[in-house]
């Protein structure tokens, strides 16, 4: 019987545990990348609900947001040069009741104008301006910070964006929302 | 289509391809969204998840998803859910349900459906009205609300889905908002975890014909006490609940129904060669 050869010492793994800082790097960018994939579906979701009820107008609006958002995420995606999509924070792991730049569902109507439909957007904007503020006061590492604030600035840009947009389509007027053949009467 | 195995689900893998016919700014919308969120959450597959409902605006969930669906009878969709999930123990079942179709029409079954606490999850979207039929007054609707059909009011004290549920028996007993569809993603997880009869009613906005709905979000918040495992307790908690806590109420202890006669999973063949046996004989 041959003596067994001496075991050699397993070589130490190259791509051994990343740094702190650039785990925590990698979860702020998942997070804000699952943010606008969250508010890329949302609009998606309430242009097709304006398509259901012909409401053509704010549905291309929605689309048009959906689209926008989804140069956002593909932004993070090329800057983060990820090999495959990250680990996304389970879809409820917010602090608010949704993902800070997705808008709720409740603010829709089927009769609304494209200036609610931006009123919304707006919305979900300062949102994710007071999320990345909130981030940028926080003790996080530095990298972390200083996406944080770029990311914030970003959306402020954006709220002006869309103020200005406002400025450019009509305001509703007053009976917006009036139906000569509602849905709500008994028949 | 099913997604591949290795791949972990997200939210939308739950989605189907068809497009809800909700009106816009209901709450069923979110309901939709929580269920998607919290079979994710779950990482279950699905297909390995049914979804039953009966009739009604919240009956169309099943549609919506990509799980097996079962768009049954009005109020009946505890009883198709009770008989898949006897023959199928192995799926996870989602009840999906209105207030009328559960609460009046099922109301019944709502009963034994809790005694019995076979292992299910329903889903009542509380929206205190009949939204598919144009707004008539439902169990839940306020005594004094206005409608064509009643314009005085019903004058009748409204049906307490808590309280049923836990006279009746139901293990697991919650009250969610679909204005926090996360919130509503993460009590549906637990209920679905939950063994027995989870029960979750969730208020869910009818914006068409009941618009002042929309000022829930004003009124809902977070239940001040801990859930219970004590029946009694969670009964005296009722007494003064004004119908817009939000929590879990109630964690029972009751061992889930299982049928015990021939378990096991027997394939349609097997079946099939048993009825033929017994024709037989």
């Amino acid at each position: 019987m041959t003596k067994a050869a001496p075991r050699r010492k397993p070589a130490r793994k190259v791509a051994a545990r990343k740094a702190p800082e650039q785990d925590a790097y990698a979860d702020f960018m998942a997070r804000a990348y699952a943010m606008e994939l969250e508010a890329v579906e949302r609009y998606a979701q309430f242009a097709e609900q304006m398509e259901t009820f012909n409401n053509r107008e704010v549905a291309d609006l929605f689309r048009k947001l959906s689209h926008v958002e989804s140069l956002h995420a593909k932004r993070i995606l090329e800057e983060m040069n990820w090999p495959s999509l990250p680990a996304l924070p389970p879809a409820f792991a917010w602090e608010s009741d949704e993902a800070p730049e997705t808008a709720p569902f409740d603010d829709m109507h089927y009769l609304m104008k494209p200036f609610h439909a931006l009123e919304i957007a707006l919305e979900c904007e300062k949102r994710a301006v007071r999320y990345f503020e909130s981030i940028s006061k926080a003790r996080v590492p530095e990298r972390v910070l200083a996406a944080a604030r770029e990311m914030a600035e970003e959306e402020r840009e954006h709220v002006r964006l869309i103020e200005a947009w406002m400025e450019r389509v009509p305001k509703p007027a007053a009976d917006w929302d009036r139906d000569p053949d509602p849905p709500a009467i008994t028949e | 289509m099913n997604a591949p195995d290795t791949v972990a689900l997200v939210p939308k893998d739950f989605k189907s391809d068809y497009k809800p016919v909700w009106c816009p700014g209901c709450g069923d919308y979110s309901v939709l969204s929580s269920i998607t969120k919290a079979l994710a959450a779950l990482q279950l597959r699905p297909e390995n998840v049914a979804v039953v409902s009966g009739i009604g605006c919240s009956s169309r969930i099943p549609a919506y998803t990509n799980c097996y669906g079962f768009h049954g009878v009005h109020g009946r969709s505890l009883a198709a859910a009770t008989g898949l999930k006897a023959a199928r123990p192995d799926l996870t079942v989602l009840v999906a349900s209105g207030d009328g179709d559960g609460y009046s029409i099922g109301g019944n079954h709502f009963l034994h459906a809790c005694r019995r606490n076979v292992d299910l999850t329903y889903i009542v979207m509380d929206n205190h009205v009949y939204g598919m039929t144009k707004g008539q007054p439902s169990p839940t609707t306020e005594p004094a609300w206005p409608s064509k059909l009643s314009p005085e009011g019903t004058g009748l004290r409204e049906f307490h889905p808590l309280v049923i549920a836990l006279a009746a028996g139901a293990n697991f007993i919650a009250r969610a908002f679909s204005g926090d569809p996360n919130g509503t993603a993460a009590l549906l997880t637990e209920a679905i975890r939950y063994p027995g009869f989870s029960f979750v009613e969730i208020l869910s906005p009818c914006v068409t014909f009941r618009p002042e709905q929309r000022a829930w979000k004003e009124a809902v918040r977070p239940t001040p006490v801990e859930p219970t495992d004590d029946p009694a307790r969670a009964a005296r908690r009722l007494i003064t609940d004004d119908g817009f806590n939000i929590g879990v109420l109630y964690r029972g202890t009751r061992t889930p129904f299982g049928a015990t006669a021939r378990r096991g999973n027997a394939a349609p063949e097997s079946l099939d060669a048993a009825f033929r046996f017994q024709e037989a004989s």
